[in-house]
């Protein structure tokens, strides 16, 4: 039995999040692209609490929302670029792409269409309460190994960035 | 109505992740591409914590992988683009043309 809001809830994300990703892609200027991605990061973490992942949706609103987009908002406003420069959006092989991405699209709903049999129904009662020690269990017993080479992949790319971002090393 | 099932989710993705693709290929500004980037490892993120719902936690565990290598490619991808800028006064991307044939 499954509450009533959830159907609700399940499509207004998903509208906000879908919305949002086309302006993100759509928007003439890239303050606009960036507020958009931004609506786009906190409705997909909204989709994580309906999937009962509470730990990753915050992990998504403090780290992306609030870490990566700082980040590019700021790079944004050190290259300031010229108004007359972001007239022309789209780059002249933009058909091409198009409709690459329609086939790919095709693809999959063709893969959607021909299914023979649907995912099991998931559990209606979820540890949603111990999600986050769950998590913590798993990610320090079962994948410590991947957790320390994730931290070495993170100093290497903060010592690439500052080596890349410096004018004379 | 319908209750909500992995599908619904796994559609959203897909959605995402075209959008994604149509915007790095399609756009001129290295940034927004860069933003793009963020989409299609968002909609990879949705489905692995959609189908962890489904088994144990390591869905959600990978999802967490796959942020730290979106934190690492964004930092390092302006910082490239900063390099650049400061070379090539330019961030469109089909100015980036030093190795054109």
């Amino acid at each position: 039995m499954t509450p009533i809001a959830t159907t609700f809830f399940f499509y207004f994300l998903a509208t906000v999040v879908i919305a949002s990703a086309l302006a993100t892609v759509m928007q003439k200027n890239p303050v606009h692209s960036a507020l958009a991605l931004i609506i786009t990061l906190l409705g997909v973490a909204g989709l994580y609490l309906m999937l009962y992942a509470p730990f990753i949706a915050g992990v998504q609103i403090v780290l992306y929302a609030g870490g990566i987009m700082v980040l590019f908002l700021f790079v944004i406003m050190l290259v300031n670029i010229e108004q007359a420069d972001l007239e022309e959006r789209f780059n002249k092989q933009w058909p091409v792409a198009l409709i690459a991405a329609a086939a790919f699209g095709g693809l999959l709903l063709w893969a959607y269409v021909r299914k023979t049999e649907v995912f099991p129904a998931a559990p209606a009662v979820f540890p949603e309460s111990t999600n986050t020690q769950d998590f913590a269990l798993l990610l320090y017993r079962g994948y410590l190994m991947p957790f320390e080479i994730a931290s070495l992949l993170l100093l290497v790319a903060i010592v690439g960035a500052v080596v890349m971002a410096k004018r004379r090393v | 109505m319908s209750p909500i099932g992995t599908e619904h989710y796994l559609v959203v993705a897909a959605a995402l992740f075209i959008i994604g693709v149509v915007g790095v290929l399609s756009r001129r500004n290295i940034v927004v591409i860069l933003m793009s980037i963020e989409l299609i490892l968002n909609a990879v993120n949705l489905n692995l914590v959609a189908f962890s719902r489904l088994y144990e936690l390591h869905g959600q565990v990978f999802s967490m992988f796959v942020m730290t290598d979106a934190a690492a490619e964004a930092a390092v991808g302006l910082g490239i683009l900063i390099a650049f800028y400061r070379n090539k006064e330019t961030i469109h991307m089909d100015e980036v043309d030093l190795l054109r044939f």
